[in-house]
């Protein structure tokens, strides 16, 4: 740190301990588990709906032709899951801004929130963080026993305290800023679709 | 020295365009209405808010531990960690750091800090174009107008506004008005900033100390795109958004969307933990006049603002204003007990731009006792000798008359007779700021006393 650097701190430091109030008792936070929905997927799904998400429900037996149907025009896919080829993979990217080509991005989330229809990615699952903001179309696999309850459940989740990067997503990009009507896209995907499907290995147990 | 803001003078332009007066008023209001809907549906609303503010008043009274703390776990992730003490301070260490990678283009998401510093002119100053990424900000830029709102920054525009203005600006079709259409002229536009510009800026609406993140909250995805496509990621960040762990963040996610719109939560609820590899991440912790508050008795709690713009929504002379008119970089309530701290005598006049209808205190996700701040304001302005003489007047008879039973109540008893009699110039006048832009009500024909006098049950009656 240089002089001017330190300086600068010691001061801000000085001024707000000379000027802080008296300390305050951090209280204990409860994670109102009394109010959890019952029903976590029926939620979720509605409360992804509210902020334009789209859930498929039903068995997907032909992913390839879901997508190749949904997304009729798409030329570029890019697969950030092992089951899944699509067309490219996050790492033939050279440069983060090259995520801008992808038509659509197919990922895995580890978890869902019920009270906000939230989806947990982080830098784990999208490798090259742009994908799932430059890509126009995410579709996304979650488990359906990976939906928790509240925010308060959502931040327990290991990967705030571990991943660099990590996003609560919820809904398409969107802005209200003209008018005060949200629209849809704004500078991100135009769709998130979230596809409620096992996990690999949870399958494989199963079985 | 700057002369005072006269927020009542700036409002008499809008209120004169009835249709954005109008359109403004009934806007927030159904945000203000989209919010009561959200909070009832969450049973543990008001314990939220209590917790909002204690885990805020916790951390602000042990604020140096949790500085230190959240500078060594940032250090640690990989995040360089700098301190400002004023605004000037800031816009340097930015400005170096684009310099040193040799930068000229800079992408940014919305930040009322960057604001509040003039980064923007100080950086165009020295030959960095910068490109406001949030749709509301760089309507406000391209119109060469500062946020009229902390979330919705272009709220006061209609859709015609925005046509007109892309048209000039982007060569857009000006008499295309649908939202929509208006939306995707700002994305073609932007797109290709983010992906050529070597550099990304975001403020941060929480930072966490326990493991040194910052939390940006955004709905679309501008933030993530200029901090995740560029090789170099600045953040700027007023001290006093430091919360002590991420399980306290919880509290606040919850409370803070729906509070500003009604939502559950943001499109994007992003986590900065460190930088990607082969790229740089530097957070930017900023003074600027924060400490000082936190040392100030009456005014140091409305440092627990979480910036969700509630209070402006649901205020009435915000409404009926618009946010421009208070001249300042924070607008509306929050704005009046915040803007006499960096500069007494340009914002003395902005205590006095409510109603003290205690709404704003209401409706706040933390707390803070902003109606209140706002009276302590107005001793703070009459102490320092900073109230105009028309204001001072009118208090100084109203004390006169309010303290003395007998002049008060023959006050009141005139008062009816009075303004059937008087003529419009005796009653709308400059001595009477209330009467400009409403109209005084009919006096009641009986004051209370008179009905008093004249309903009061007799002893017997109540006896029996």
């Amino acid at each position: 740190m240089s002089s001017s650097q330190a300086l600068s701190r010691n001061t801000i430091l000085d001024s707000v301990r000379a000027n802080q109030p008296a300390a305050r008792s951090m209280p204990i936070i409860p994670h109102f588990h009394t109010n959890k929905p019952a029903d976590l997927v029926a939620t979720f799904s509605q409360s992804i709906a509210r902020m334009a998400g789209v859930v498929v429900t039903e068995h997907v037996p032909d992913f390839d032709s879901f997508l190749r149907t949904k997304f009729s025009d798409a030329k570029v896919i890019c697969s950030a899951i092992p089951e899944y080829a699509g067309t490219i993979k996050p790492a033939s990217l050279n440069h983060w801004s090259e995520a801008s080509t992808i038509d659509v991005c197919v990922l895995r989330s580890p978890m869902g929130v019920a009270e906000t229809g939230s989806i947990l990615l982080s830098d784990l699952e999208l490798q090259v963080n742009t994908i799932a903001f430059l890509a126009h179309d995410l579709v996304v696999l979650l488990d359906p026993k990976q939906i928790v309850g509240n925010i308060h459940d959502a931040y327990e989740h290991p990967y705030f305290k571990l991943r660099s990067y990590s996003v609560l997503m919820t809904g398409p990009s969107g802005s209200g800023d003209i008018g005060g009507i949200v629209v849809h896209p704004a500078q991100a995907a135009k769709t998130l679709t979230v596809l409620l499907s096992p996990a690999p290995d949870a399958v494989q147990r199963a079985g | 020295m700057s002369s005072p803001v006269d927020q009542a003078k700036n409002a008499e332009a809008f209120l004169a365009d009835t249709a954005h007066e109008a359109r403004l008023d009934k806007l927030l209001w159904a945000m203000r209405m989209r919010r009561d809907a959200a909070a009832r549906l969450v049973p543990e609303w008001e314990e939220l808010r209590t917790l909002a503010s204690e885990i805020k008043e916790h951390t602000l009274s042990n604020l140096a531990q949790y500085l230190i703390q959240f500078e060594a776990r940032a250090t640690a992730n990989g995040i360089i960690v700098h301190w400002a003490r004023d605004a000037h301070e800031h816009n340097q260490i930015v400005y170096d750091l684009l310099a040193e990678q040799g930068t000229d283009i800079l992408v940014k998401s919305k930040s009322m800090l960057t604001e509040e510093c003039e980064l923007r002119p100080f950086l165009e100053r020295r030959g960095i174009r910068v490109t406001e990424t949030d749709l509301g900000e760089r309507i406000q830029q391209l119109d060469d107008q500062p946020p009229g709102h902390i979330v919705g920054p272009a709220i006061h525009k209609t859709n015609k506004d925005v046509a007109v203005l892309f048209s000039q600006k982007y060569g857009s079709d000006a008499n295309n008005e649908d939202t929509a259409y208006l939306a995707g002229v700002m994305r073609e536009n932007t797109r290709p900033d983010f992906l050529h510009a070597p550099a990304g800026m975001t403020g941060a609406n929480f930072v966490v100390a326990e493991t040194g993140a910052i939390v940006v909250a955004t709905n679309e995805g501008n933030a993530d795109l200029s901090a995740n496509t560029p090789q170099l990621h600045i953040c700027s960040v007023g001290i006093e958004k430091i919360i002590p762990t991420t399980e306290s963040l919880g509290v606040f996610i919850r409370l803070l969307a729906r509070s500003a719109t009604g939502d559950a939560i943001t499109q994007y609820t992003s986590m900065f933990r460190g930088p990607r590899k082969g790229a740089a991440m530097h957070v930017i912790l900023v003074d600027n006049g924060r400490s000082a508050r936190l040392g100030m008795q009456r005014f140091w709690h409305s440092l627990k603002c979480i910036r969700c713009a509630a209070c402006m929504n649901t205020c009435p002379v915000y409404r009926r204003s618009g946010g421009l008119s208070y001249g300042a970089t924070y607008m509306g309530p929050i704005g009046i007990i915040m803007m006499p701290t960096f500069e007494l005598r340009k914002y003395s006049e902005l205590p006095f731009a409510s109603t003290l209808n205690g709404s704003c205190s209401n409706v706040c996700p933390v707390k803070i006792d902003i109606h209140e701040q706002i009276y302590g304001w107005r001793e703070v302005m009459e102490e320092n000798d900073q109230i105009q003489v028309v204001k001072k007047e009118a208090m100084r008879i109203a004390d006169e008359v309010l303290s003395h039973p007998t002049l008060y109540q023959i006050a009141t008893a005139t008062l009816s007779t009075a303004l059937e009699v008087l003529p419009h110039f005796a009653i709308y006048n400059r001595l009477n700021a209330w009467g400009k832009h409403r109209d005084v009500p009919e006096a009641a024909t009986k004051t209370f006393h008179e009905w008093y006098r004249n309903n009061r049950p007799r002893t017997n009656e109540v006896d029996r």
